[in-house]
């Protein structure tokens, strides 16, 4: 009975462990008890089955009405469209190039912020925690205009440095939540490798960086699905077409006068993928990332 | 007392001699935590300190880019009160603000309530409820139009089993509001899987009390979970808020009728603050204006949080501290 208790305080006991008050409509009352959730659930996936539907869909599907989500015959028609219409091989290098540069940038120097934020005894660890919160505040309008100008006075536009050289030098959301994980972690460890003569790079590799982990896997998640969907950035900096992400090269679907659904969605489910998969991997970290960087 | 010891001479000779070994140390840990730090001092100066300062210098000057800055002092500020796009803008920007929070909070904590029932499955649960916060917003924009529109699109069609006439999602002016914010609360699942974990700290104890005290479910929200999550609440709103006010792509993408072409919905509808500050500084090339209408967006930004944390104190309870 205890256990019972502490299980539905939890939220860990599944229905069966529950007293079983009638046993008939057992069916009825499991459907009633997911059907909510369920209805709740289908709203959120319901977009993304028209999007797959409508990519499979043959052309002469895709304009129907009333709508339907079953196709009367699955194609690959929009896919090969797509390819037509659009270079998505090179699009999808394109945004894959500064997604992973992005991720590799945050996972170099947010740790190592980080680390000094947290577990160096040092007098600028205060005020430098102080600028990482402000930074994190301000409205990214505000430093968009010189930014442009620095990056074009360098002549990097259509170039994706201006795009992955902020990840390499901390974003500060990561710092923080790496360093809040970091703050966790008892001294005595640490301490315990500088007494046997172990270089301050040293304790950091083989100590802190493993135990953080957790953390820096999220940051470099959020990193990977914040870069691959990044719609503003490439559109301020990227004007030629052969440097394009995804998410500005879509353009090319709408015509003068119309919009090329059927291939639209099919290239909108060809860039949706790798974000899935990404997201399905590293679910458990993206879903724990975000209620610890809001609560703690 | 502290004073006393502090003075005595056995303590400050023992302070001295340590104090030989100190400094070094502290010198040493000094440099350490520069060392460390150097990637975020390098882009705090370069990506945020230089670039700060010279956006307020350029708010005072007329540039476009071609020609250096000419200081105009408060011209910039002067003509955005005469410029009637901007408080549009600013108009259409602070409706969907208002439209989009109290809706994206009601389903986020209802969502979660939901979510929070001892149930199987529920990681499935949550992990669909999250996904559409992971798909590229263009993509969720473009889909958004598909399912909008007037005659392929499913929205209407469903609306219609129940007698509706939908109305033309894109193209009717007092529409387009709802719409945006239609695409943006697709992607509540973030705010709810918050707010589960809120729930989840909610103790036990507290819902048996009520309820051995005759409270139904609307009396158990209200007097035990509403308080108990409002922390976690004016984190939400502030950063919902934040995030309205800056609203860019959803708008964008909604609009957006050709590449390249500068599109703002019907009768400017869908024209937010962020779409014409962008539009201003790379479409008119009108730097200075822009770089004035970013300091405006910060300061309404600071005073809209803090008219929210002032008014947090009627309705934000601290557990028991």
């Amino acid at each position: 009975m205890a256990l019972n208790s502490t299980q539905i305080m939890t939220g860990a006991g599944s229905p069966r462990e529950l007293p079983v008050a009638k046993r008939t409509p057992k069916m009825l009352r499991r459907l009633r008890q997911h059907g909510l959730i369920i209805v709740l659930a289908l709203v959120f996936l319901f977009p993304l089955l028209v999007m797959v539907s409508t990519a499979l869909k043959a052309p002469q599907d895709v304009f129907s009405s009333p709508p339907s989500l079953i196709p009367s015959e699955w194609t690959f028609d929009n896919f090969t469209k797509a390819f037509e219409q659009i270079p998505v091989w090179r699009y999808l290098g394109n945004t894959m190039l500064v997604a992973g540069l992005s991720v590799l940038g945050t996972v170099l120097a947010c740790p190592l912020v980080a680390y000094a934020l947290s577990k160096v005894k040092w007098a600028g660890a205060k005020p430098l925690f102080i600028m990482v919160l402000a930074t994190m505040m301000l409205p990214p309008q505000v430093t968009l205009i010189p930014l442009f100008l620095i990056w074009n006075g360098l002549g990097a536009t259509n170039t994706y440095l201006p795009l992955v050289v902020p990840a390499f030098l901390g974003t500060p959301f990561f710092i923080f939540l790496i360093r809040q994980f970091l703050m966790n972690v008892p001294d005595d460890l640490l301490e315990a490798a500088r007494l046997d003569g172990a270089s301050e790079l040293r304790t950091y590799a083989t100590i802190v960086l493993p135990i953080a982990r957790p953390a820096i896997v999220t940051a470099a998640v959020f990193q990977f699905v914040w870069a691959w969907t990044d719609f503003l950035n490439p559109l301020i900096y990227l004007n030629d077409e052969s440097t394009y992400t995804l998410s500005i090269g879509l353009y090319a679907f709408f015509g003068e006068n119309d919009v090329a659904w059927g291939p639209l969605m099919a290239a909108c489910t060809m860039f949706t993928l790798p974000a899935l998969i990404i997201f399905l991997i590293g679910q458990k970290f993206f879903i724990g990332g975000i209620s610890a960087g809001a609560i703690k | 007392m502290s004073m006393l010891t502090r003075r005595r001479p056995e303590a400050r000779s023992t302070r001295r001699t340590e104090g030989s070994k100190h400094p070094r140390r502290n010198r040493r840990s000094f440099w350490i935590g520069v060392a460390f730090a150097s990637p975020f001092i390098v882009g705090f100066l370069g990506l945020f300190a230089y670039p700060i300062l010279a956006s307020g210098y350029y708010s005072f000057t007329d540039f476009n880019l071609f020609q250096s800055p000419d200081w105009v002092g408060l011209d910039n500020y002067e003509q955005m009160a005469n410029d009637d796009v901007f408080w549009k803008s600013l108009a259409n920007t602070l409706v969907l603000a208002v439209l989009g929070v109290p809706l994206t909070i009601a389903i986020a904590l209802g969502g979660a309530h939901l979510l929070n029932t001892p149930i199987k499955g529920q990681p499935l649960y949550r992990a669909v409820i999250y996904l559409p916060s992971i798909i590229p917003i263009v993509v969720g924009g473009y889909l958004w139009r598909w399912l909008l529109n007037t005659q392929y699109g499913f929205v209407n069609y469903f609306l219609s089993w129940f007698g509706i006439t939908g109305p033309s999602w894109l193209q009717e002016p007092d529409w387009t509001k709802p719409a945006i914010v239609l695409v943006v609360l697709w992607t509540v699942g973030g705010t709810m899987i918050i707010y589960l974990a809120a729930l989840k700290d909610v103790p036990h104890e507290l819902y048996e009390a009520a309820s051995i005290d005759g409270a139904g479910p609307w009396r158990r929200f209200l007097n035990v979970t509403w308080p108990t999550v409002s922390p976690v609440t004016l984190f939400q709103v502030i950063v919902c808020l934040i995030a309205y006010l800056q609203i860019f792509t959803e708008p964008y993408v909604l609009a957006q009728e050709r590449l390249n072409n500068i599109s703002s919905g019907p009768d400017q509808s869908m024209l937010t603050y962020a779409m014409y500050l962008y539009q201003n500084a790379f479409v008119y090339l009108k730097m200075g204006y822009a770089s004035a209408m970013a300091w405006v967006l910060f300061i309404v930004t600071l005073i809209v949080t803090l008219v929210v944390l002032a008014s947090s104190k009627r309705w934000v309870h601290y557990g028991s501290k």
